[in-house]
């Protein structure tokens, strides 16, 4: 993202320029905004993402003064704006109900707030022009709010809102009724407003895609909190929770009991062996041949790999020793070398072989994990891949939607799980289709391990 | 066939009710009052044949209506009611106003028995409420005896037979006239508006002059008028509460019509209001037929 150059809440040294403070906001004994402190800078462009209810409009009501916090207060530029009424405020807001006032023309709203101001004549007129440009209204400045379409209306409200050119700008789910192509090239022209004024944006949103796109960073909530606010990138390639992992974007998943992985600190102790490997799975297989005893290359093979995985030899039972040997032979031929050492290995179905997690903390041992997994981050194949994870599964349905595809693929115990691939071939030389058996691979950073209930 | 009857149900209404009676009035205006029963010339016979239609047309003329023209009784009767009619409805609006704001702005669940509060004193006799102003408003009545009490005035306040009781008469009677259609305006409004006038840089009271004002012409208008045309023609409330100098067209209608058994005059009289009052109907047509263009 080009935006994370621009990075103020990384400097300690930056003002905000709003900051919540410990704010809670009750209606009744319903409360809507719980405990909330968050700092907004300057020229950022601050996306609020959140299910229905969880209090976004509450929070934008609160920064243009028609609610004041129960607790907590709100600084703008450092100072307290409790009592600053929401005419004296810097702020303008674009109402999810647009609020235009029907009696008056597009033309007479848009010119409301300037005429307010006590704007000179000429200078009104030019700005509102300006604005009817902007947001492609020019033709229906002459007609009223009820004579003009949805979408139309909801440009109307948005270029209300930007005539002032506030400091900071409230937008409530500003394109939420825009065809798509109108809405990305609005978005832009959000962008580049942002970028020429300096204006602070905060932004209402139900599209992630719109989040992602527009917003320097984005907010998380739910139930009147913030659960995670971090970059675009970051909110989505790391969520700190199963929540926002689940609420942004499309995801799998899979619950599990995380270990840290026991062959690791071994392993890691001793890194230099392991490039070695490579080579020794020729030499066990002669190996197999003779089972019974070990010989010297099967006693080397013990004494330099194995020993620290499963302890000294008793040399005088030679046998269970083998089998144990070839039990654990299949290990380095089947799971590749390139697994890195450490990190996770998460039991999470008798059916299929743990899941390994290199990313992880392993301050998760023993705790009952989520691993959210991406659908795009997993491979689909024919046959069975060379990976660090790999489910075998059942497509059960394709979801062709142009420039990818999603498989929806049932794993042997019941799970369902999603893979997106891109379409680069067309439809009919499509290799994968309804009930082929498939494999689904991924790395091992491919998913992102969370805490189970957060 | 059933189309064309149901269309014409409220057409013969208005024949029946309202044209008919409205072409027998006026041909009474047009004729001589008589000492006859009924008593004014000519009237039709039509069994006399054809030669009599003839000269009942003939004796019709507009001989009142010149009379009403050079009589300045008429003149001054007619003016004072306008009088009348414009002062109380302005009192009206002023006092209907901020109750149906009031009422609008109320919770919600409080509106239903707000409003039923504005329609009750209707179930109770008019004449009787009318009478119950005399009380109130004579030189031993109950405002006096307030205003004295609380020692606002020394002497009591002549009100009673003035035209400041028939103003307040008119204002209490008509009241609910005014102030149901400026709720119902009101009350559809949204109150996001009044915020997001607020956020544009209005103060409260900069909000209500640019949003809820303009927002409630139509009831204003509405409710003007519907207190107006009433008023105009208003004869209890004049003849009750007003004195010997209030000078109300209603009142000068009924004197031609009872005292002077002029109907041929009182018809006149009427004729000549209607047409004063055609303006402000045509007027409350326009407004309503604009508001529910607006509305849709
Ligand atoms: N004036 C109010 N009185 C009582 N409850 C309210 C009031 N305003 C909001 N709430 C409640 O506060 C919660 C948060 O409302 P808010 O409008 O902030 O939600 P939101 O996040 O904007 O939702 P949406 O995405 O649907 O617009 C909701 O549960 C709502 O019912
Ligand atoms: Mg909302």
């Amino acid at each position: 993202m080009a935006q994370t150059v621009f990075a103020p809440w990384e400097d300690s040294q930056e003002k905000p320029l709003i900051e919540f403070v410990n704010v809670t906001k009750r209606f009744g004994d319903f409360t809507a905004i719980d405990n909330l402190s968050q700092k907004i800078y300057a020229r950022e462009f601050f996306a609020l993402l959140g299910p229905s209810g969880c209090g976004k409009t509450t929070m934008m009501r609160m920064l243009a003064g028609f609610e004041t916090p129960s607790e907590g207060k709100i600084l703008l530029a450092g100072q307290d704006i409790g009592a600053v009424p929401p005419n004296k405020r810097a702020v303008n807001m674009m109402f999810q109900s647009y609020a235009l006032f029907p009696h008056l023309s597009v033309w007479d709203n848009i010119a409301f707030g300037l005429k307010r101001e006590g704007m000179a004549k000429d200078k009104i007129a030019a700005r509102v022009d300006e604005m009817l440009r902007l947001t492609r209204l020019e033709k229906f400045a002459r007609r009223k709010p009820h004579q003009i379409s949805g979408g139309q209306r909801q440009r109307v409200a948005l270029a209300r809102s930007l005539a002032k050119a506030p400091k900071l700008l409230l937008l409530d789910e500003p394109l939420g009724a825009l065809d798509k192509k109108l809405r990305q090239e609005t978005q832009f022209e959000l962008m580049d407003i942002q970028e020429s004024t300096g204006t602070t944006f905060v932004i209402v949103t139900h599209d992630q895609e719109e989040a992602m796109t527009v917003a320097s960073r984005v907010a998380v909530m739910d139930h009147g909190r913030i659960v995670q606010v971090a970059t675009p990138d970051v909110i989505y390639e790391a969520p700190n929770s199963v929540y926002v992992a689940d609420f942004i974007g499309d995801v799998n998943l899979i619950s599990g009991k995380a270990s840290t992985r026991k062959a690791a600190p071994a392993s890691q102790s001793k890194p230099a062996p392991q490039p070695a490997k490579p080579a020794e799975p020729t030499s066990p297989s002669p190996s197999d041949e003779r089972r019974p005893q070990p010989n010297a290359m099967g006693e080397w093979l013990h004494d330099r790999v194995l020993e620290p995985v499963l302890g000294k030899r008793d040399p005088n039972t030679p046998a269970p020793i083998v089998e144990q040997v070839t039990a654990a032979e299949p290990q380095p031929v089947s799971a590749p070398p390139e697994i890195p050492a450490g990190g996770l290995a998460i039991t999470w179905s008798p059916d299929h072989p743990p899941l390994i997690a290199s990313n992880a903390s392993e301050t998760f041992g023993g705790a009952d994990v989520v691993l959210a997994l991406r659908p795009e981050k997993l491979n689909i194949s024919t046959t069975k891949p060379d990976a660090p994870n790999v489910l075998r599964g059942k497509v059960i349905d394709i979801a062709y939607l142009g420039n990818i595809s999603t498989y929806h693929v049932q794993l042997d115990n019941g799970t369902m799980v999603k893979a997106q691939i891109a379409n680069t071939r067309r439809v009919s030389r499509r290799q994968i289709t309804w009930e082929d058996e498939v494999w689904l691979s991924f790395t091992t950073t491919a998913g992102v391990v969370l805490e189970q209930g957060t | 066939m059933r189309r064309a009857l149901l269309i014409s149900i409220p057409y013969l209404w208005l024949l029946v009710l309202f044209l008919i009676p409205f072409v027998i009035v006026f041909k009474i205006s047009l004729s001589d009052a008589a000492i006859a029963r009924p008593p004014y010339l000519p009237t039709l016979e039509l069994s006399e044949g054809w030669a009599s239609i003839k000269e009942f047309f003939a004796e019709l003329d507009f001989e009142n209506y010149t009379f009403l023209g050079e009589d300045p009784l008429y003149r001054l009767a007619y003016l004072s009611s306008l009088k009348i009619a414009v002062v109380s409805t302005v009192l009206t609006l002023l006092v209907g106003y901020p109750i149906a704001y009031g009422m609008a702005r109320a919770a919600p669940e409080w509106r239903p028995t707000l409003l039923m509060l504005i329609i009750l004193p209707f179930w109770t006799s008019f004449l009787i409420r009318v009478y119950a102003w005399k009380g109130i408003l004579s030189t031993e009545g109950l405002l006096n005896q307030l205003l004295m009490g609380i020692g606002l005035v020394d002497a009591p306040l002549t009100i009673l037979n003035t035209n400041t009781a028939v103003y307040i008469g008119i204002a209490y009677t008509y009241l609910p006239f005014m102030v149901l259609p400026i709720y119902s305006a009101l009350e559809k409004m949204d109150d996001s508006l009044l915020e997001a006038a607020e956020d544009l840089g209005c103060s409260r009271l900069q909000a209500f002059w640019m949003v809820t004002m303009p927002l409630s012409r139509a009831g204003i208008f509405a409710g003007s008028f519907l207190v107006f045309i009433p008023a105009l023609g208003e004869f209890v409330i004049p003849s009750l509460l007003g004195g010997s100098d209030t000078l109300m067209i209603g009142k000068v209608l009924y004197e031609e019509f009872f005292s002077n058994r002029d109907w041929p005059v009182a018809s006149a009289v009427a004729v000549i209001l209607l047409l004063i009052l055609i303006v402000p109907i045509v007027l409350f047509q326009l407004n309503q037929q604009k508001q529910q263009e607006a509305g849709k």
